[in-house]
């Protein structure tokens, strides 16, 4: 086998922090490396280095046997070194061919080689099996659609070795699948891939190799036949992590009922007469396929927005038309669907971003002005009690990592001890221990006697932590079914619609 | 080289870099000066002294840099909550030809001076308040860019004050010179120099400069204002009222502007006139910008603005260089702050 890529000796130190520590990976041709670790183990920062985003402080990079010159993105493309990011590059306003196209012809240039450039797309369609229109806009492509295109452009550039950062991070199951599917087509035909991920399922299904980083380091390099799920998730850790268990529910009084919520338009996803009925102490799960309403209705128990029609209640109290200070009010804890654009304010501080939403009540203002002891200390705490590591209660709350940032909202909407949570996707994109951490709080929650609504994509996670199961789809809620009788294909049938199949016990509210 | 972003921009820095701007800023329009056939040196010594030498200076100085202050707390406080108000100038004449109108009414000598005062004070500031809301409605309620509308409402509103210092304000002992009637003498501000035109409005600048400082860091209503700045959503998810907020944030900022006008007139002129402000409203975007958007950089930022207005005009006498060079070097200074701004959010690395 020919070593196609070899990095050797990277080091790489931001300030105090040191983000890659003598790290020495090699990649053959034909093969596929994982390379696997947390969130800020080092990982998109070697691949920032290797493509020359980043020039390191120590350590080489060789291609084909001939050592890059760092900090040159361009000497990357031309060695063959293709990248996908996983915030994807793309021009929304462009079509496919445009996007693909631009930054392969000199500017200079009057006229936009098309045909060529066109013929030769349609060639690598052809040779990988990854179609798009080329005339279609980006803006109306799907996510899966658009990691095509960013693939294709890699390999457009004539790339023999692709780096993926995350690549699953937004792709259904389905589709992260047929990813795979594609990646093995292209090794097959002499390509060489690397792809960064904390996801060990899929690390354990499409990778030849596994190198796990944690803190910078390489700490263990193994084949993936013989490793497995558990030693690389402690080897990734650094400990052994376990999800916690569910204890068995003490469901006590309703504390949230729906009645035919209705609403339209929200960008499409609107809700065609939700109805449920949330206990204290127990966990409703709403599992669905993104764009099924189930972001409206976080927001309208949220008090983002009010229904057309139907009712809300808390504690048989109606609240339909309640805004966010009502919800907050009535004991409805949040934690929203996306930490970054909705949860926090990223250059406020973390004391200002933890007593936003309260910041009306007698412990954090009076008379207009912010008891700015009051809330400093209330943070202290919240930081001290859900672990939130990072930063101090005055840094802005930018420099949290996603873990840690949602530690905070996890503090914040429960420090108020709520008798509901609505919770929207909590632990989406955090690495394993975080995942432990906000299940642990979850739990917890319910424990307290908080009736918790648990609104995930996430099969694991809602079968994990709900006591009953709807599927949300199209606007509309399935029967319930208790989670201990749910599987994997059954929950699979009630996203699908198919709610008759998935079992007669359905009607157990 | 490249630019790694900081943790945050450290305190020493953000007072650092409006200094390093002024300077870099000077350093430029030092060549021009000398283009111009002068000592760059001579030319510096003389603004200053000019704005500071002299006792009249000194006070002209002050005088100019009053409406500078609340133009540049008006763009501050509205730049902060991203409402890109830039229609400073139309609100300031607004604000005087309000002061103008009810000095026109009889029963307003007849009333005690504070009271008249903060009579036509409070008008002022209304005409200003009323002429962002306009824009800044129809930004929330149809989404229409504020920016294109208050820029384009000065020329309006300019235009109106012309319409009526012509027309029914007019003052018939002018000798036909378009100027509005002078308001009574109880609602001129005092001086606070004798026999110059420094006034008391000077005080109410510094105090407001103050009073706005204070609101932005410790109030609710400043902490919700910054938050539906930097991100509307998060804002709304945390439950501030997103339109009522911007609305008082517009409220605010065409008040201070239109307060800015009001004190002009009752300071310094008794009439209004087109030529009233020599672009004060625009000024107060670039001084708003210059203190970083700080309520008190302001007052520093107004004042080496006015220094340089005022230095300006004796330096040109006395070396016969044009007095555009403030204008210059203000304009420059914008555009190293600009530069500055950046780099105190960064770190260089090689």
């Amino acid at each position: 086998m020919t070593r196609v890529l070899e990095l050797r000796g990277i080091t790489k130190r931001f300030g105090a922090v040191t983000a890659n520590e003598d790290v020495s990976l090699h990649l053959d041709q034909g093969e596929i490396v994982a390379l696997l670790g947390e969130n800020g183990a080092g990982k998109t920062t070697l691949m920032s280095i290797l493509f020359g985003h980043y020039t390191a402080d120590a350590g080489t990079v060789r291609v084909d046997g001939a050592e890059l010159p760092p900090g040159r993105s361009r000497a990357a493309i031309q060695a063959g070194v293709g990248m996908v990011h996983q915030h994807f590059a793309l021009a929304p306003n462009l079509s496919v061919l445009d996007n693909i196209v631009t930054g392969t012809e000199p500017l200079w240039r009057p006229v936009s080689r098309r045909s060529a450039a066109r013929a030769k797309l349609a060639g690598l369609m052809d040779r990988f099996g990854l179609t798009v229109d080329p005339d279609a806009l980006v803006a109306d492509l799907s996510v899966g659609e658009c990691q095509r295109v960013e693939i294709l452009k890699a390999l457009y550039n004539d790339a023999r070795i692709l780096i993926l950062d995350e690549p699953t991070a937004v792709l259904t199951t389905q589709e992260a699948e047929r990813l795979f599917a594609t990646l093995r087509e292209m090794t097959g035909q002499g390509l060489s891939l690397i792809f960064i991920s904390h996801k060990l399922n899929e690390v354990m299904a499409a990778a030849d190799r596994v190198v796990v980083l944690r803190g910078g380091r390489v700490v263990a390099e193994r084949a993936t036949e013989a490793t497995s799920k558990d030693e690389l998730a402690e080897l990734m850790v650094g400990r052994r992590v376990e999800r916690p268990r569910r204890p068995p529910a003490t469901p006590g009084a309703v504390v949230l009922e729906a009645r035919d919520l209705r609403l339209s338009g929200r960008g499409g996803a609107s809700l065609n007469g939700v109805s449920f009925v949330l206990r204290s102490g127990e966990t409703l799960g709403i599992i669905g396929v993104s764009g099924n309403g189930q972001t409206t209705l976080a927001g309208l128990v949220s008090g983002l927005h009010a229904p057309d029609s139907g009712a809300l209640l808390v504690k048989g109290r109606e609240i339909t038309r309640h805004t966010v200070p009502d919800a907050i009010a009535a004991g409805i804890g949040r934690i929203p669907e996306d930490r970054h654009a909705e949860g926090t304010i990223g250059d406020l501080s973390l004391w200002e971003n933890a007593v936003l939403e309260r910041i009306w009540s007698p412990e954090f203002s009076r008379r207009g002005l912010v008891r700015r002891r009051a809330a400093r200390a209330a943070t202290a705490e919240i930081i001290k009690g859900y672990d939130v590591r990072g930063a101090g209660v005055d840094s802005r709350i930018r420099l949290l990592s996603g873990g840690n940032m949602q530690k905070l909202i996890l503090g914040r909407a429960l420090s108020a001890d709520p008798d509901i949570l609505v919770a929207a996707q909590p632990s989406r994109g955090l690495d394993e221990g975080a995942i432990a951490a906000v299940h642990a709080r979850l739990l917890e929650a319910r424990a307290r006697g908080a009736g918790v609504l648990l609104i995930s994509e996430d099969l694991d996670e809602v079968l994990a932590l709900s006591d009953r199961v709807r599927a949300i789809v199209g606007g509309r809620l399935s029967p319930a079914i208790p989670s201990d009788d749910a599987d994997a294909r059954r929950l699979g049938l009630m996203m699908a619609g198919d709610w008759a199949e998935a079992g007669e016990d359905a009607h157990a509210v | 080289m490249r630019f790694e972003r900081r943790d945050r921009p450290s305190r020493a820095l953000s007072v650092l870099a409006p200094l390093g701007a002024i300077m870099a800023a000077l350093l430029v329009a030092g060549v021009l000066i000398a283009t111009a056939g002068a000592n760059p040196l001579t030319a510096y010594a003389l603004i200053l002294d000019g704005a500071f030498g002299s006792r009249l200076g000194f006070s002209e100085t002050l005088t100019r840099t009053t409406p500078l202050i609340l133009t540049g707390l008006a763009a501050a406080v509205a730049f902060r909550a991203r409402v890109w108000n830039i229609g400073g100038e139309g609100q300031f004449y607004l604000g005087a030809l309000a002061v103008a109108a009810i000095g026109m009414v009889p029963a307003l000598a007849g009333l005690p001076a504070p009271l008249a005062i903060l009579i036509c004070a409070a008008a002022g500031a209304v005409a200003g308040m009323v002429l962002l809301l306009v824009p800044l409605g129809l930004r929330l309620r149809f989404g229409v860019d504020e920016v294109v509308t208050t820029l384009l409402l000065n020329f309006v509103a300019v235009l109106f004050v012309s319409l009526m210092i012509e027309g029914p304000m007019k003052d018939p002992l002018a000798f036909g010179w378009p100027q509005s009637v002078p308001i009574p003498d109880n609602a001129i501000l005092p001086t606070l120099m004798d026999r110059t035109r420094l006034h008391a409005g000077l005080l109410i600048a510094l105090a407001l400069a103050v009073a706005v400082w204070w609101v932005q860091a410790r109030s609710v209503f400043g902490l919700g204002a910054r938050a539906a700045g930097l991100s509307p959503r998060a804002a709304a998810f945390a439950g501030v009222p997103l339109a009522r907020t911007l609305l008082l944030v517009g409220c605010l900022s065409g008040g201070l502007a239109g307060l800015a006008g009001a004190v002009e007139v009752m300071g310094v002129k008794a009439y209004v006139t087109t030529d009233l402000s020599p672009n004060y409203g625009y000024s107060g975007i670039v001084i708003a910008m210059l203190a970083n958007l700080n309520p008190l950089g302001v007052i520093a930022a107004a004042l080496f603005s006015a220094v340089m207005f005022v230095g300006a005009d004796s330096m040109s006498r006395a070396l016969s260089i044009p007095s555009y060079i403030a204008d210059v070097t203000v304009a420059l200074s914008l555009l190293t702050m600009l530069v500055a701004i950046f780099l105190t959010q960064y770190r260089i690395r090689r």
